[in-house]
C-alpha cells in the first residue's frame, strides 16, 4: 500500500501537468472494459457464425419470447438514466437524493435479474438442447452475470453514499463514477444482445 | 515541471520485509516485481526444459519406448503449455516490463502497483496447478490448441485444469497489459514526450493492446470448452450439432496475437541492447515506431494461416495468405534497422551482443520459413509437421529466449550492482547457438519428408536426422549449466559494476545500481535521447 | 568509392549465385508421385532461393558488421552519430513489400493449378443427399468435368485407423487402391475427432473433420507403395495412424477392384 500511495503522491505533484488521480483510475477501468467488450464480442461472434452456418436441426425448438426482454431493456435503459441523476445529485451534495436513485437503480437491476430467471424458467428449450439454446444462455448467463456484480457494486455504493461518515462524496466522486460507466458498459451490451439475439 | 517528491515520506518500506525476503512477499515494488516474474519464469523454463529432454529422449528412437503414448502427449501438452505462458510471456512482458518501464517513462512505480502484484501472484498458483494435474488422471493431452472435440473426449479432469489455469494466466496478462498502457500513456513524467520513450515502450504499448484486445476472446473461448466438457453443451462438439472450426477461429484469433505478444517486446528488448553495445543511436526510430504498430494491427487479421488444411473456403485461405505475408515487411524493417545500427559502429563483442546477433540470425531464419507457411499451396504440405515445429522454435527459442539471455547479460548489473562474467558468458552463447541449430535445422527436413508432429513413434528412416537433433537438445541442456554457475557466482563475487557499466544513456542507468527503492534519489532525469549516442557521452568526456 | 562498390555487386553476386545453386541442386523433398507434387517443387524452389538469399545476405551483414565495426583496444568513444536514412528506410519498405506481393500472386497461380480455386465438388453415385454441404478441401474437378468417370471415394476416419468406401464396387477397405494417372475424388469425414489426410509424395493434405465433410481430390502419376498418415493430433495412437495408398497400373487395379466387389444389394 505503500508504494499505492507513492504513485498517488506523484499525481498530486504533477497536477498541473497530468490528469488527476480518479481520471487515472478511470483510464484503467475503460481499458479493462475493452478487454472485457472483446470477450462478448468473441460469443458474438461465435454465435453469429454458427446461425450464419449451422441450420437449427429438424425438431429442435429455438423460440424467444419478446416481452420480458423488451421490458428487461427498457429497464436497463431506465436504470441508466437514474445512475445518472445519482451521480448529478451527488454532486451538487444531495447525498440523500443520490442515495435514493442509487437504490432504486439497484431496484431496476434486482427486477431485471429476476425477469431473466422468470424467462430461463420459462424457456422451451434447455441449456444442453441445441447449439442455440446452449449459445442463447451462454450469452444472456455471462451478461445476467455482469448485472449481478454491477447490482451488487451499486448496493455497495448505496451504502457508502449515505449522508453520515459515507466515504462517497462530492469530492470522491470515483466509486460512483467507476460503477456508472461498467452499468452503461454493461447496458450497452444488453442493446447489442438484444439486438443479435432477440431481433436477427 | 519537476516532480518534487520527499522520498522518505513516499516510501515508508516498513511493511515490508527486507533483503532477499522480499522477493517471496506480496511487494508492490515493480523492481521485485519484475525479478519475481524473472526467477518464477525461469524455474518453469526448467520445467519445460526437462519436458523437452523427456520429448527429445523420447524421439531418439522411433518405437514409442520411453513413456506410454498418452504420457507423451501430456508431456508435449504441458511442454507448449508452460514454455509459452509460463516461461515467454511472462518473461518478455512481466519481468523486463515491470523492471524497465518505470524507469523509461520517468515514474516511481507502475501505475497500479497492487493489481501488479496480484497479476503476478496469479502466476505460480496456476503454473503449480497445471503441472500438478499429471498426478491427478494424468494431465491435458490435446496439445496446448486444445482442439476440440479432442479435448472433450480425453480424460476430463486434466483439460478442465488445463483450463482453469491458462485462463488465471491470461486474467495475469490481462492485468498486466492495463497497468502497462496505464503507465506509459498516463504516468510519464512531465515533459517526456512519447517520441522519446525508449524503443521497448512503444513495444509494449503495442504488446498490451494486443494482449488487451484478443486474451479476453481466448477466455471467452475456453469458457465455452469447459461447458462443453463439464455441462454437455456442444458448442464445439460435433455430436449435439456443435462446430468444432468455430473453436480453431476463436483460439488462433488469440493465439496468433500471442505470438506477437511473444516477440514484440524482445523486440523492444534488442532495440535497447544494440544501440548501447554498438555506441550507436538506434537506427531509424520513427519508422520503428511505426512498424510496431503496423505488426499490431496486421497481427490481429491472419489467424487463420493456421487452418489452411481446416475448414477454411478458397477466398479465406487467399485473404490469409496475403495478410500474413505482409507481415514480413514492417517485420524487415526492424531487422534492416537493426543492422543499420550495428553499421558504422565501436561494437563491443560481449555476451548480450552475441546473443543479440544470434537472435537477429535465427529470427530470419525462423521468419523466412513462417513466410513460406503463409502460403496455402505450401502449407498444404507441412502443416503439422515437424516443419512447424521447426518454424516456431527458430522464433520462439532462437528469437525470443536468445533475447532473454541477451537482456540478462545487459540488465544483471544494473540489478545487482555486480557483472557477469564474459568468458563463461561466451561459453554459453557457443553452446546454446550450436546446440539450438543442430536440434531444429534438422527439423526441416524431418516435416518435409514426412515425420507428423506431435508423434511418440516414426518411420525408421527418420532416426538417423532425429537423433541429431536430440544431440543438439542435449547440448541445449547443458548449456543451461554455465549460465546458472555464472548467475550463482557473479551474484556471490562478481566484479563490481558500478552505477552504468555500459555507458549507456537510458533512464535506468542514470541512476544507482541496484537501484534505491524510489529508483531516484531526488527528481527523475528527463532522457530526451535515449540514444544519444556520438553526442552526448563524447561531449560529457 | 569506385572500388566498395564494386566489392558489394561482387557479393551480392556471389550471394544470388550460392544461392540459386543451393536452389537447384539440393532436394530436401521426397519423390514426386501426384500431378501437384511437380508444381508444389517448382513453389517450393522459388520460395527457398528468395528465403536464401535474404538469409545469407542477413548473416553476412551482422557478421560483417561483427569483425569490421568491433572496437579495437585501443579505440574509445562512440560510433557515428547516424540515426536514420529516408531513402534507406523507403527502399527496405518497398523491395520487402514487393518480394511478398509477387510470392503472394505466384501462389497464388501454384494454388489455382493444383486445383484449390475450382469449386468444391463431389460427384455423390450412391449418394441421397446431393446437397449436401461441402465446407473445405482441394478439388480438381470443374462442374462439367463431373460427369466423366472419375475414381470416387468416401474416406471415413476414426480413432486410429482410415476406412475407404468404394461405393461402385459396395466394399470398403483399409488400403487405398488407384490407378494411376486416373483423378481421384475422395469425400472425407470423420466419425470422433480431427484427424488428417496425408501422403507426403502427393504433396496434398486435407483435416478430416467430424461433421463436416471435406473432398479432397488428386491425380497419383507413379506407381508405388505411399504413406497414408494421419496428421492432426487424434489421441493416443495418433503416431500410429498410417495406412498405405497402393497406386497400380490400371489393369492391377482392376484386378483387385473385381476381386473385392460385393453385389448390389437391392433394397
Ligand atoms: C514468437 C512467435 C512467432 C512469430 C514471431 C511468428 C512469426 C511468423 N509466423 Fe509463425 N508460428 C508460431 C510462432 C511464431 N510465428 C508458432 C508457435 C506456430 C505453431 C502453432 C502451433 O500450431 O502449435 C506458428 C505457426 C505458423 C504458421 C502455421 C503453420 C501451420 O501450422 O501450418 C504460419 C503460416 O502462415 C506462420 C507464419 C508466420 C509468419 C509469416 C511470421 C512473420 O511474422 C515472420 C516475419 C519475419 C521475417 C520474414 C523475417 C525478417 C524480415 C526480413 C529480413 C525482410 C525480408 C523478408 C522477406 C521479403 C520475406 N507461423
Ligand atoms: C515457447 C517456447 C518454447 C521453447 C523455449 C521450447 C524449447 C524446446 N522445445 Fe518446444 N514446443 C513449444 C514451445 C517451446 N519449446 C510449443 C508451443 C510446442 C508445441 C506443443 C504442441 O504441439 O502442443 C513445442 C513442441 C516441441 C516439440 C514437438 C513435440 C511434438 O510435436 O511431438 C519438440 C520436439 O523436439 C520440442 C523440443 C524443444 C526443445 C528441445 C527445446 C529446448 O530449447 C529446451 C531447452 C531447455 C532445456 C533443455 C532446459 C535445461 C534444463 C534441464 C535439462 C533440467 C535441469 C533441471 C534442473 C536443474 C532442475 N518442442
Ligand atoms: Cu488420426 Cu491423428
Ligand atoms: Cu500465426
Amino acid at each position: 500500500m505503500t508504494t499505492l500511495d507513492s504513485s498517488k503522491e506523484i499525481q498530486k505533484n504533477n497536477s498541473e501537468v497530468n490528469e488527476t488521480h480518479e481520471d487515472f483510475r478511470m483510464f484503467g477501468l475503460i481499458t479493462f472494459l475493452i478487454a472485457d467488450g472483446m470477450t462478448f464480442a468473441g460469443f458474438f461472434a461465435a454465435y453469429l457464425t454458427y446461425k450464419a452456418v449451422n441450420p437449427l436441426p429438424d425438431g429442435a425448438i429455438f423460440e424467444l419470447e419478446l416481452t420480458i426482454p423488451t421490458l428487461n431493456t427498457i429497464l436497463l435503459l431506465v436504470s441508466s438514466a437514474t445512475f445518472h441523476k445519482a451521480g448529478k445529485a451527488l454532486l451538487k451534495d444531495k447525498n440523500s437524493d443520490s442515495q435514493k436513485w442509487l437504490f432504486f437503480t439497484a431496484f431496476l437491476g434486482i427486477i431485471f435479474l429476476i425477469c431473466q430467471l422468470f424467462e430461463y424458467f420459462h424457456l422451451p428449450f434447455g441449456l444442453t438442447d441445441n447449439l442455440f439454446a446452449s449459445t442463447f444462455y451462454a450469452l444472456t448467463g455471462f451478461h445476467g452475470l455482469h448485472v449481478t456484480l454491477g447490482t451488487l457494486m451499486i448496493l455497495i455504493i448505496t451504502w457508502q453514499s449515505r449522508t453520515n461518515g459515507g466515504r462517497l462524496t462530492s469530492q470522491n466522486m470515483f466509486p460512483l463514477e467507476a460503477v456508472e460507466l461498467y452499468w452503461h458498459f454493461v447496458d450497452g451490451i444488453w442493446v447489442i444482445l438484444f439486438i443479435i439475439l432477440y431481433l436477427l | 515541471m519537476t516532480i518534487s517528491i520527499d522520498p522518505q515520506k513516499t516510501n515508508n518500506e516498513s511493511f515490508q520485509p527486507k533483503g532477499w525476503l522480499r522477493y517471496f512477499s506480496f511487494s508492490l515494488d515493480h523492481k521485485v516485481i519484475g525479478i519475481q516474474y524473472l526467477v518464477c519464469g525461469f524455474l518453469f523454463y526448467l520445467i519445460g526444459g526437462t519436458l523437452a529432454s523427456a520429448i527429445r529422449i523420447e524421439l531418439a528412437s522411433p518405437m514409442s519406448d520411453f513413456m506410454p503414448r498418452d504420457v507423451y502427449n501430456q508431456v508435449l501438452t504441458l511442454h507448449g503449455t508452460i514454455m509459452i505462458f509460463l516461461w515467454i510471456v511472462p518473461v518478455v512482458n512481466g519481468a523486463f516490463g515491470n523492471y524497465l518501464i518505470p524507469f523509461y517513462v520517468g515514474a516511481r512505480d507502475m501505475a497500479f502497483p497492487r493489481l501488479n502484484a496480484v497479476a503476478f501472484w496469479l502466476i505460480p498458483p496456476s503454473g503449480l496447478m497445471l503441472v500438478a494435474s499429471y498426478f491427478v488422471e494424468g494431465a491435458a493431452q490435446a496439445g496446448w490448441t486444445a482442439y476440440p472435440p479432442l479435448s472433450i473426449t480425453t480424460p476430463q479432469s486434466g483439460q478442465i485444469i488445463w483450463i482453469l489455469s491458462v485462463l488465471l494466466l491470461g486474467g495475469s496478462s490481462i492485468f498486466g497489459g492495463i497497468n502497462f498502457i496505464a503507465t506509459i500513456i498516463k504516468l510519464r513524467r512531465p515533459g517526456l514526450k512519447l517520441m522519446q520513450l525508449p524503443m521497448y515502450c512503444w513495444a509494449m504499448l503495442g504488446t498490451s493492446l494486443l494482449v488487451v484486445l484478443s486474451t479476453p476472446v481466448l477466455a471467452g473461448t475456453l469458457i465455452l470448452l469447459s461447458f462443453d466438457i463439464i455441462a454437455n453443451t456442444g458448442f464445439f462438439n460435433p455430436v449435439l450439432g456443435g462446430n468444432v472450426v468455430v473453436y480453431q477461429h476463436l483460439f488462433w484469433f488469440y493465439s496468433h496475437p500471442a505470438v506477437y505478444i511473444m516477440v514484440l517486446p524482445a523486440f523492444g528488448l534488442v532495440s535497447e541492447i544494440l544501440p548501447v553495445h554498438a555506441r550507436k543511436p538506434l537506427f531509424g526510430y520513427t519508422t520503428m515506431v511505426f512498424s510496431i504498430m503496423g505488426i499490431v494491427v496486421l497481427g490481429l487479421v491472419v489467424w487463420a494461416h493456421h487452418m489452411f488444411t481446416s475448414g477454411t473456403p478458397p477466398w479465406m485461405r487467399l485473404f490469409f495468405t496475403i495478410a500474413t505475408a505482409f507481415i514480413a515487411v514492417p517485420t524487415g524493417i526492424k531487422f534492416f534497422n537493426w543492422v543499420a545500427t550495428l553499421w558504422g559502429g565501436k561494437i563491443s563483442i560481449n555476451s548480450a551482443m552475441l546473443f543479440s546477433c544470434g537472435f537477429i540470425i535465427n529470427f530470419v531464419f525462423g521468419g523466412i520459413t513462417g513466410v513460406a507457411l503463409a502460403q496455402v499451396p505450401f502449407d498444404i504440405h507441412v502443416h503439422d509437421t515437424y516443419f512447424v515445429v521447426a518454424h516456431f522454435h527458430y522464433i520462439v527459442y532462437g528469437g525470443t529466449v536468445f533475447i532473454i539471455f541477451s537482456s540478462i547479460y545487459h540488465w544483471f548489473p544494473k540489478v545487482t550492482g555486480k557483472m557477469l562474467n564474459e568468458k563463461i558468458g561466451i561459453l554459453h552463447f557457443i553452446i546454446t547457438f550450436i546446440g539450438f541449430n543442430l536440434c531444429f535445422a534438422p527439423q526441416h527436413w524431418l516435416g518435409l519428408n514426412g515425420m507428423p508432429r506431435r508423434v511418440a513413434e516414426y518411420d525408421p528412416q527418420f532416426q538417423f536426422v532425429n537423433q541429431i537433433s536430440s544431440l543438439g537438445a542435449l547440448l541445449m541442456a547443458i548449456s543451461t549449466i554455465p549460465f546458472l554457475i555464472n548467475v550463482f557466482l557473479s551474484v556471490r563475487n562478481g566484479k563490481d559494476a558500478g552505477d552504468n557499466p555500459w555507458n549507456a544513456l537510458t533512464p535506468e542507468w542514470l541512476t544507482s545500481s541496484p537501484p534505491p527503492v524510489e529508483n531516484w534519489e531526488g527528481e527523475a532525469p528527463l532522457v530526451e535521447e535515449p540514444y544519444g549516442y556520438g553526442k552526448k557521452i563524447s561531449e560529457q568526456k | 568509392m569506385l572500388n566498395k562498390n564494386i566489392y558489394l555487386i561482387l557479393i551480392i553476386s556471389l550471394v544470388f549465385a550460392v544461392s540459386f545453386w543451393i536452389g537447384f541442386n539440393v532436394n530436401l523433398l521426397p519423390a514426386e508421385a501426384s500431378i501437384n507434387a511437380p508444381i508444389y517443387d517448382e513453389l517450393f524452389k522459388i520460395l527457398f532461393i528468395i528465403g536464401l538469399i535474404i538469409f545469407i545476405g542477413m548473416t553476412i551483414a551482422v557478421i560483417y558488421s561483427l569483425f569490421k565495426f568491433r572496437k579495437r583496444n585501443d579505440q574509445i568513444g562512440d560510433g557515428i552519430a547516424l540515426e536514420g536514412n529516408l531513402s534507406l528506410e523507403i527502399i527496405w519498405t518497398i523491395i520487402p513489400s514487393i518480394i511478398v506481393l509477387l510470392i503472394g500472386l505466384y501462389s497464388y497461380n501454384i494454388y489455382d493449378r493444383m486445383g484449390g480455386m475450382k469449386e468444391l465438388n463431389h460427384n455423390h453415385e450412391m449418394m441421397s443427399s446431393n446437397t449436401e454441404k461441402i465446407w473445405a478441401g482441394i478439388s480438381q474437378t470443374s462442374d462439367n468435368e463431373l460427369a466423366i468417370n472419375n475414381l470416387s471415394i468416401e474416406v471415413s476416419a476414426m480413432q486410429f485407423a482410415f476406412l475407404f468406401n468404394y461405393p461402385k464396387g459396395n466394399f470398403i477397405s483399409g488400403e487405398l487402391h488407384v490407378p494411376v494417372d486416373q483423378k481421384v475424388s475422395m469425400k472425407m469425414e470423420s466419425k470422433d475427432v480431427i484427424h488428417a489426410f496425408w501422403v507426403p509424395e502427393f504433396r496434398i493434405k486435407q483435416d478430416i473433420i467430424p461433421g463436416q465433410p471435406t473432398i479432397l481430390n488428386f491425380t497419383p502419376t507413379k506407381v508405388g507403395k505411399y504413406p497414408i498418415i494421419c496428421a492432426e493430433l487424434c489421441g493416443p495412437y495418433h503416431g500410429g495412424m498410417r495406412a498405405s495408398i497402393i497406386v497400380e497400373k490400371e489393369s492391377d487395379y482392376n484386378e483387385w477392384f473385381n476381386k473385392n466387389k460385393k453385389p448390389e444389394v437391392n433394397l
